[in-house]
Order: C-alpha cells, then structure tokens, then sequence
C-alpha cells in the first residue's frame, strides 16, 4: 500500500541518501576499519557505492513516471541572514540522473575492482596498514560527486566541485611519500599539490561566475537565475558573457582543457582505480555537466558559446598529439583523457549539448574501462616482475595467482639495482598470450575509443562530429584529425603493449589478474560495445535525447548522417593500419628507439616533452611566483620589517628610551640627583655643624659670652 | 662724693678683665682667679647700687655671691685636683674628651 504509493509517486524523498549512504560507509570504515578484514572494508566501500546506485536507480524511474518533471527535495538550511536564504536542496531532473547513475555505477564497478588492485599494490608497496585509507578516501569521493550533480544550486555545485577537488588531491597523493615507482621522493605529493593548485584557478574561474551571478541576477539557485537571465542579457549582455566565460575557466580547471589541463597527466602518480574514477569518468566530466547545466544562460551569448567550442577542440587536438609521443601506458590514457573531454566541451560549447552528455557517459564506460585494464597490466608485470626475482633469487618455485598469500619477499626491489618501471610500455610486449583476459577487454575499450562501428564510442562521438561539421567547419576539422591521431595512438599502444615479443623479463613472466578484478572490467566492456544503444541517431532511438529533452527543452535530433560517418570510420581504421606499418609489421625490440623518432624529429621530440608546457609555465609563472615570494620573505619580511622596523627602530628606540633617556638622564641624573642633594647638604650641613662641639671648654666659654651680648644687646636696643 | 658711675664703670672694666682671663688663659687656677674677678666686679655694681638707692639688698646679695663663689672654687678645686690624678696635666686645651 504505502509501496505502491511510492512506486507512482516516486521516490524522491531516498535523494539525501545519495550523499549520506556514502557517507555513512566512509564513517564505518574509518571507526571499525582497522578491525575489518580487507575484503570487508571493500564490501562495504562498495555496499554503500551499489546502494548510491540504486537510490540513482530508483530517482530516475521516479523522473520518468513523472514526465521529467523536476523536483526539488529540500534537505538542510544553510546560511539564513536576513532576507539572505541559502539552502541545501536536492534537485532530482533527467540530466542530474544521468550524471548520478554515471557515477555511482561506473564508481561501484571501480569500487569492487579497487579490492583486488589495492589488496596487491599495498603489498608491493609494503603498506598493508593503508588498505582501509583508500577505501575511505574513495567513499567520500563519491558523496563529494553526488553533493555536485544534486544540487539545487551553483552554491552547492560548488560545495561538491571544491569536495571531488580535495578527494582528488587526497587520492592522487595516497602514497605521498614516493614516486611512482615506491623509491622515496616528493614526486606524489607535488603531483597531488599541482591538482590542488591549478584546480584553484579554475576555482577562482568560477567564484567569479558565481559573484557576477548573485550580484546581477539575485540568486544562486538553477531555476531563479535562468529566468532572470534573458532581461539582463538583454540588457547588457556583457554580463552574461562575463559569467560563461568565468565558469569556462572554472571548466578548464576541473575538465582539463587548455590552459589549465597539466595537472591530469601528473595525476596518474595515484593508484589506477583512482585514475579511472576521478579523472576518467567522473570528476573531469564536472566542466561538462556545469556547461550542459548552464546551457539557458550559454544559448543567450553565442560569442561564449563559440570560444568554449574553440578551447575544446583545440584541446582534443594537442592532447592527441601529445598522446602520440608518450610511453607511460597511463600516461597515453591521460592526454586521450584530455583530448575526449576537448570533444565533450566542444560539443557542448557547440550547443549539442545531448551529444556531449552522451559521449560523456560512453566516455566513463570505455575510458574506465582502459584505465582499469592497464591497471591489471601493470600488475601484471609487477606480478611477473616479483615472480621473476624469487625465481632467479631466492630458489623458490615461481608463485601463481596471488589472491590472498602474502608475497614474503624483502627488499624485492633492492636486489635488483635499477627501478623497474611497470607502466612503461617499453617494457612490455607480447602480452597478448600471457593475460589473454585483459588483452580483450583492452580490444573492447580501444575500439570503442578510436570510434569503430558498431561500439558505443563510434556512436557518441559521430554525433559531436555531425553537429560540427553541420554548424562550425574548423572545429570539424580539429575534432577529425583528433580522432585520427586517438585511433593512431591507441593503435599504437595496443601493437606496443600486446603484439611483439615481451622485451623484458616481468613481461614475459606477467600473470591475469583475479576474477575481482576483471568482472567489473567485463561489465564495463559490454558496456563499451552496447553502450551505443542510448542515442542511436535512428527514429524512435534518440533514447538519451529524449530523456535530456526534460531538462534541457527543445532537442534537435539529428539522422545518421553515412558521409560524415563514413569518413570518420574510414579515418580510424586508415589510423590503425598506419600504427600496424609502424608499430605492429616490426614489433619494437628491447631497448629499441621509437621508430617514429627520426622521421619526425623535432616534432616527436615535442611529442614527448609534451611540448615543454609545464617548462613554459615553470618559467612564465612558477619562477617569478617563487622569486617574488623569496623577495617578500627575505628582503619585505626579513631584512625590512624584522630586522629594520622591529629590531632597530621599535625595539631600538624603546631600549634607547629607557636606558639612555629614562634611565640615564631623567633617572640618575635627574630625580636620583635632585634627592641625594637633599641627602648631601644635609650631611654638609651637620659636617660643618659639628665641628662647633669640639670638646675646647673656651670656646664654649666664648659662645655664652657672645650669647649673652646678644641678649644684652637685644634687650638694650628694644 | 664719688660719683656712681666711676664704680660702675670700674665694675665694667673689671668684669672684662675677668672675662677676658676666662677666655684667653689655659691655666685653669687662672681660670678660676677670673672668675673670682667677674664675681667681685659684680659684687662692686651691687654694693654701688646698694649706696645708691640707700637700701641694704645689694649689701646683702653680695654675701651670697661670695658664699656662692666659694662653694664653687670649692668643688671646682676638687675638680681640677681629680684631673690632674688621672692626666698629670691641667691644661685646658687638652681636656676635650667631651668632643662630638
């Protein structure tokens, strides 16, 4: 009775629980964690992420039964100054549903993978104790991400925009007192500090947005700003201009575009399934959602529209070549990271904007997905890596799966003299044979990335192409070289990684990873192929358009459009054919050049180095910034305030008072003298006045005889 | 008749004498004998004055200063006698024991 009252009503009201569940199991684990078993601190990390999922389940059934019709779930009061009411409102439409069901469910799946990759990385790393830190960390991301796609408001979008940025910094520094490959440095605590800091900047980006916001258009709050909007943009539209552009930069920031994108090539410092959640699937696509939110106050200004389309397939474009040079697997995945979500703020900043939550969520499925695989590739090495040595070292029979054995090996990587790098795909080759599982899943998220019919990549970002080539010609031409140069990349990551002999020994010793790893890893992949099937750009197919119609209003669906298709297909696959002549026809050799090196030159050379951006900003910004703040210190600080105002002219004139002024002068010489004056002439006086009682009987007698004149004299002169 | 001023003027000139020789002389019987003098000079000015104003007062005082004079050498005398015992020397400049 009450069930089936909800069942038509909805369920709107399970929508705090989307921040709370989270949170409550992020508190679980932080009290009880240390007396939990590892396998139960990831059940119930991912208990409370399924749980997220199911209520994200539950409110986009009850979006659906009421027509996309939103509402608001009011939660807590905030700020109550006055007429000032800020509060905290949950806001539950088709596109906030969309971005919860990404991220819980993309986040369960990482969740679940997480417990396998974290039980052996924090053996590798010898810090069994961290365990239940990641998980904590991990819970806390998800509530931050769901405080974001809730809200009500700018205000709250906020809360969890500068929420995902701090679980971003605390997660991509999780092992902060090393580098990557576990020798002691600041390597990861720099990359987590350099999120932090330019995330900042995009922060600032949007401050002002919201400043501009409130100050001219009254409110923080979704609904009241998009109807005040258009009478301001009439008015003086700059206004208007000035906010999108703000928040672009707010989007550059969290989304990684150009300027501010060199923080997520640094963050792959953190454990891969932190690579995959945060900057894959969910905290990057942030920009994207702020935009596609946004849209009301985008379609007013055209001009702002039109240069976040330029920054975005500008960015697709330079991240792929970049992607192109490197030899960090993840690294590679990073920059095609960059250069998908150039496509994403390109397409929204084009106006299309149902393609771009579209291929943001075929996005988080295969880019999850890639990055997860690598994940179970590097273990894999590091598997084979530590197989290898006990064999070679220690006479033991070479150990199988681990799942749950300890590794009982001491000093592993001391024996060895040089650091060995697992995600170097130089390093690897020929893994085709020995992790067959995760070479196929690897197959499925490549393909869907590189855009091949019929994967759900191919679908999402032909409908961004379509919209480009239809509307704004140049950037068409910057997102189709992008995705020539993502189909190489990954083309040449695949022969590189997979094909060929193994060039080292951990290659050619890796072992698959658990099945807790690769389940999630599947459901993912299938994901990848079928994920096309929510925007087929057929008649009665616009499935994810429709939805997004509820929130975003008027959609223009567009047909399957076989010349734009066509030549975006031919273009991929020409890429792989050209990455085989390359990469796959003469498999690289051990220690083997990059074949591309020469050909290219200087030109792979800033491939590489990706084109010395963080060199430039070093010396542009961090150098100055560095010197000025030395300056302030040691000369402002220092040498002027400290030294001159403090010690030589405050504490200096106060000691000179009291001890030369006060002291010296008014004191001894002043009142000291004028008393002991006193003292003195008393002492003169009876010095002198006793020298009358001298014990000499006549000259008593001669002072009666005077005494008696003196009164004979008196009385006779009276 | 005399006149009375010739004594009083002779009373004068001896009381100076008499004090000069207190002031001026170490030894102490010399002392004493000044002192005898300023006491008869006084006597002289009261027996001037007695005849005078025809009256037997100062007559009669002159016998108490007399007493009084010889009371004092008296024990004065002793005095000096006790001195001498002690500092086998009666000069007064060296009796300034009682110097402050």
């Amino acid at each position: 009775m009450h069930l089936s009252e909800t069942v038509n009503t909805g369920f709107y009201f399970l929508a705090p629980g989307l921040v709370l569940v989270p949170l409550l199991g992020l508190l679980i684990n932080a009290i009880f964690g240390k007396n939990f078993s590892e396998k139960m601190v990831g059940t119930v990390a991912s208990l409370a992420s399924g749980t997220a999922f199911i209520i994200s389940l539950l409110l986009a059934y009850s979006v659906s039964i009421n027509h996309g019709h939103p509402v608001s779930v009011p939660f807590a009061e905030w700020i109550h100054i006055g007429n000032l009411k800020l509060d905290w409102t949950f806001r539950v439409d088709s596109l906030s549903a969309t971005m919860m069901l990404v991220v819980s469910g993309v986040g369960t799946l990482i969740h679940i993978y997480a417990i396998g990759y974290m039980h052996e990385d924090v053996r590798f790393k010898h810090e069994e104790g961290r365990f239940n830190r990641f998980f904590i960390y991990l819970n806390l991301f998800i509530a931050a991400m769901m405080i974001l796609v809730s809200g009500d408001s700018y205000l709250m979008l906020f809360v969890g925009w500068e929420g995902v940025g701090l679980c971003s910094f605390l997660l991509i520094g999780f092992w902060y007192e090393m580098d990557t490959l576990a020798r002691p440095s600041w390597a990861n605590s720099n990359a987590a500090k350099k999120a932090f800091i330019t995330n900042r900047v995009g922060d600032f980006g949007f401050l002002m947005a919201g400043f501009l916001m409130f100050w001219h258009l009254g409110s923080f709050q979704f609904d009241e700003v998009f109807k005040a909007a258009p009478a301001i943009a009439h008015e003086s539209p700059w206004i208007i201009v000035a906010i999108t552009l703000f928040m672009l930069v707010g989007v550059a920031g969290k989304s990684a575009q150009i300027p501010l994108y060199i923080w997520l090539p640094d963050a792959m410092a953190g454990p891969t399934p932190v690579s995959a959640l945060i900057h894959a699937a969910t905290l990057v696509t942030a920009g994207v959602y702020l935009v596609t939110r946004s849209a009301p106050l985008y379609t007013l200004v055209p001009q702002a529209q039109y240069i976040v389309a330029m920054v975005g397939a500008t960015t697709a474009l330079f991240a792929a070549t970049i992607a192109v040079g490197q030899y960090d697997i993840k690294k590679v995945l990073a920059y095609s990271t960059i250069s998908q979500l150039g496509f994403m703020v390109a397409a929204v900043g084009m106006g299309a904007y149902v393609a771009g939550m579209f291929h943001l969520i075929t996005h988080a499925f295969f880019k999850a997905l890639l990055f997860l695989s690598a994940g179970s590739v590097i273990l894999g090495l590091e598997r084979g890596h530590h197989a290898h040595a006990h064999h070679t070292h220690h006479d033991e029979k070479p150990k199988g799966k681990h799942k749950k054995e300890e590794h009982g090996h001491h000093g592993g990587h001391d024996d060895h003299g040089e650091v060995f790098d697992p995600g170097d795909m130089r390093n690897m080759g020929g893994l085709r044979k020995t992790m067959p599982v995760t070479f196929w899943l690897y197959m499925a998220g490549t393909l869907a990335l590189a855009g091949i019919f019929p994967f759900a990549g191919f679908w999402s970002k032909d409908e961004i192409l379509l919209d480009a080539k239809l509307h704004f010609t140049s950037i068409y031409w910057q997102l189709s070289i992008a995705a020539f140069f993502t189909a190489f990349y990954m083309g040449r990551q695949i022969w590189m990684v997979f094909f060929g002999e193994a060039r080292s020994d951990a290659a050619k010793h890796a072992e698959e990873s658990p099945r807790v790893m690769t389940v999630p890893l599947m459901v993912l992949a299938v994901l990848s192929v079928a994920g096309g099937a929510l925007n087929l750009p057929f008649e009665g197919f616009h499935n994810l358009g429709h939805w997004l119609e509820y929130t975003l209003g008027e959609v223009h669906a567009l047909p399957l459009d076989l010349g734009v298709a066509g030549i975006s297909t031919l273009l991929a696959l020409l890429a792989i054919f050209v990455s085989w002549l390359i990469y796959g026809r003469n498999p690289l050799k051990t220690g083997q050049v990059d074949p591309l090196k020469k050909p290219l030159g200087f030109v792979f050379t800033g491939m590489e180095n990706k084109w010395f951006v963080d060199e430039g900003y070093g010396v542009l910004i961090i150098k100055p910034f560095k010197w000025i703040s030395q300056f302030l210190a040691d000369v402002v600080d220092w040498k002027f305030w400290h030294d001159f105002v403090h010690d030589t002219v405050i504490a200096g004139t106060y000691n000179w008072l009291s001890e030369v002024a006060l002291s010296r002068y008014a004191d001894q010489k002043g009142i000291d003298a004028f008393f002991n004056s006193w003292g003195d002439f008393t002492q003169w006086l009876s010095g002198n006045a006793r020298k009358i009682q001298n014990g000499f009987v006549r000259s008593y007698a001669l002072s009666v005889l005077l005494g008696v004149v003196l009164i004979l004299g008196y009385l006779i002169l009276k | 008749m005399v006149p009375v001023e010739y004594y009083i003027t002779l009373s004068a000139i001896l009381f100076s004498i008499g004090a000069l020789g207190v002031l001026s002389r170490r030894n102490p019987l010399i002392i004493f004998m000044s002192i005898e003098l300023m006491l008869n000079a006084a006597n002289l000015a009261f027996v001037a004055f007695a005849r005078v104003y025809e009256t037997f007062s100062g007559q009669i005082f002159v016998f108490f200063v007399i007493a009084v004079a010889a009371a004092e050498v008296a024990v004065g005398l002793a005095l000096i006698v006790e001195i001498f015992k002690s500092k086998k020397n009666i000069n007064i400049d060296e009796m300034n024991s009682l110097k402050g």
